[in-house]
């Protein structure tokens, strides 16, 4: 551990720019966002829940995969080169999210854009004292403390911040600044105090454990419920948009009107939208709004856990706070649950 | 010799295919014509029965088509056998020989084929689940002192509609394998049989220990040819099926082909009965 006195914040942060790309969470029209930073003032470290999740600094809404010339089948991949850059002030359901998106995009046959662009790519992160918005279930997913993605790890002390450093590269954004010092005994003590009064302030929101989680799930396959919240989905896609740990995306050709150099690109998609399971000849193999709702839901309590040993769900709240048709991950698991026991085994 | 997946593998993005020719193309039917394709020189295809490839017409897109050709015949060549169903297929049948196309892959997984040493095979087809079949009959009977008895029963709408005619034909003048087709739709002239798929089954009369059934066709099929098989006794470990679904990236990423925990792209698109039979989604 060392600590950063927090008048110090600001000039660690400053010189951090010197040759870094800052991105961090900063006000914009009452709502917050990341966004690079010009100034160390414009950070903000106690903000509530960022709209779009951090992913887009990895995969962003459209990327170039490469160029081509259709008539000499010349082709070229584009593989983004970003400066160095360091991502500020992630909260830790952020970090879990990017902990899966690493090992799924790792995983197999290697993204090499996503990966040119995370190996640049340093994270801060910072602990979360309060519960950010109603919406967040942190705690019930375990994703309420720092897994090991972490480069830098702040813990508010008041004054001053406790900084654990997790990498080489967390190391290399901090050595030599003169910004950081030795913590004392109070110092330590003082954490531990910390962290202890941290847990009560969150709610354990979900009401069965959550390794249960994916026996729940498996039991209410042919639950009604589907059927219930699929009739109030509107099928906009919006809760994946803002998921720090969907990925999924659809590919496009686009081509000059000489029909010779063109690109392929690819862009977000989302298990909601209608026809994003279709095959060619028409075949929809999740035609109703009630299977793709299940479809997401399955996918990040229980399928993605089986796959790549991590809960697709890190419990953020973004997806509830942004559904206009108010369906909500607390309330579809609490619901599940509550049928499971009315009917033990039953679908519930 | 390079194979294409290590060609693949080693651009610098997974997403970009490797050219390949078109130096022939036959009209099977209305809706589907066989091309042979050829890689670059020093390439080979070295995939395994059952795999797909991701087939690329630059500007228009890219979609997973089956390979139909025998894996030890290849070389540097391959075949693929395409319905003209959507855009990128379209695209492909408006292609001459001489025509450039772009192919990643092989990916997934095929037919374990070593497992079906010394035992029955059945393979059934229906419509253009013929094409990724071919591949593996063409394999097994090249090798065919390796496997028991060994059957094919292939079933089409109409009698206008069936794939590869000429190895039809000689598949049955040689003997050592039973063939059975049946269609849908009678056209005037037609003798054989007439019905679905599963009223060719009880023409094949092999013990059902020690038989392997491999089974591909178009997803309404699977759940009966599924139940007859089972009836007929057949070990749920030795039924392998393969998976249509929307494969756009082909590598696991892209989320389109999901069934459950699996990528169909990876994991399948071959898989056996026995892997799926609890993934509601799969044959639903």
């Amino acid at each position: 551990m060392r600590i950063l006195p927090k008048h110090l914040l600001n000039a660690w942060v400053e010189r951090l720019r010197i040759d870094h790309r800052v991105v961090a969470p900063r006000e914009s029209h009452g709502q917050y966002i990341f966004d690079e930073i010009t100034s160390a003032d414009e950070l903000v470290l106690d903000y509530h829940s960022s709209v779009l999740p951090p992913k887009k600094y990895f995969l962003p809404p459209r990327e170039d995969l490469f160029t081509f010339n259709a008539k000499t089948m010349e082709m070229s991949p584009v593989i983004e080169e970003i400066e160095p850059t360091v991502i500020m002030a992630l909260h830790t359901c952020d970090l879990h999210a990017i902990q899966l998106l690493d090992r799924i995009q790792g995983t197999g046959h290697v993204d090499q854009h996503y990966q040119a662009r995370r190996r640049k790519t340093a994270l801060v992160s910072i602990e979360c004292m309060q519960p950010c918005m109603d919406q967040a279930f942190c705690k019930s997913l375990g994703t309420l403390s720092v897994p090991e993605q972490f480069d830098v790890h702040l813990t508010d002390l008041g004054d001053r911040y406790a900084v654990d450093v997790g990498s080489d590269a967390g190391e290399a954004l901090i050595r030599g600044m003169g910004f950081f010092w030795k913590p004392s005994d109070t110092d330590y003590d003082r954490f531990n105090e910390v962290m202890a009064g941290k847990w009560p302030n969150f709610d354990y929101r979900l009401d069965c454990d959550v390794t249960d989680l994916p026996n729940l799930l498996g039991a209410s396959h042919d639950s009604t419920l589907w059927d219930e919240i699929g009739e109030r989905c509107l099928s906009c896609g919006q809760c994946t948009k803002v998921c720090p740990t969907c990925y999924c995306f659809d590919v496009v050709d686009e081509i000059d009107l000489k029909l010779e150099k063109g690109k392929r690109v690819r862009v977000w998609d989302s298990c909601l939208l209608e026809k994003f399971a279709v095959v060619a000849g028409g075949h929809d193999f999740r035609n109703s709004r009630a299977n793709r709702l299940r479809h997401r839901f399955m996918r990040k309590g229980k399928y993605q856990l089986e796959a790549y040993g991590l809960l697709g769900c890190v419990g953020c709240g973004r997806c509830a706070l942004s559904c206009p048709a108010h369906i909500t991950p607390i309330a579809t698991l609490n619901t599940l649950n509550e049928r499971r026991q009315a009917s033990p085994g039953e679908s519930a | 010799m390079t194979t294409l997946l290590r060609e693949t593998l080693d651009h610098s993005s997974i997403y970009m295919p490797t050219p390949a020719r078109i130096v022939a193309v036959e009209q099977f039917t209305e809706l589907e014509k066989w091309f042979h394709l050829e890689l670059p020189s020093g390439f080979t295809i070295a995939h395994q029965p059952g795999q797909f490839v991701e087939v690329s017409v630059l500007g228009i897109g890219e979609a997973p088509i089956s390979i139909c050709s025998s894996p030890a015949r290849s070389n540097g060549a391959f075949e693929l056998c395409v319905r003209r169903v959507g855009k990128l297929t379209e695209a492909l049948h408006r292609l001459e020989p001489g025509s450039m196309i772009g192919v990643r892959g092989p990916f997934g997984h095929g037919f374990p084929i070593d497992r079906f040493q010394g035992k029955d095979i059945v393979f059934v087809a229906g419509g253009l689940g013929l094409a990724p079949l071919r591949s593996l009959i063409t394999e097994v009977l090249d090798e065919r002192g390796k496997y028991g008895r060994v059957a094919l029963l292939y079933g089409a709408r109409t009698p206008n509609d069936f794939l590869f005619p000429a190895d039809l034909k000689a598949w049955a003048e040689r003997g050592d394998i039973e063939c059975h087709v049946t269609v849908d739709r009678p056209t005037d002239g037609w003798d054989g049989h007439v019905g679905v798929i599963t009223t060719l089954l009880p023409k094949i009369d092999f013990p059902a220990r020690n038989t392997i059934a491999t089974v591909v066709g178009p997803p309404v099929m699977y759940k009966f040819v599924l139940q007859d098989l089972l009836a007929k006794g057949i070990a749920e470990g030795n039924i392998w099926l393969s998976f249509e679904r929307q494969m756009k990236c082909g590598v696991g990423k892209c989320g389109h082909c999901q069934m459950h925990h699996i990528y169909t792209c990876q994991t399948g698109p071959v898989l056996s009965y026995a892997e799926v039979k609890d993934l509601e989604e799969a044959l639903s």
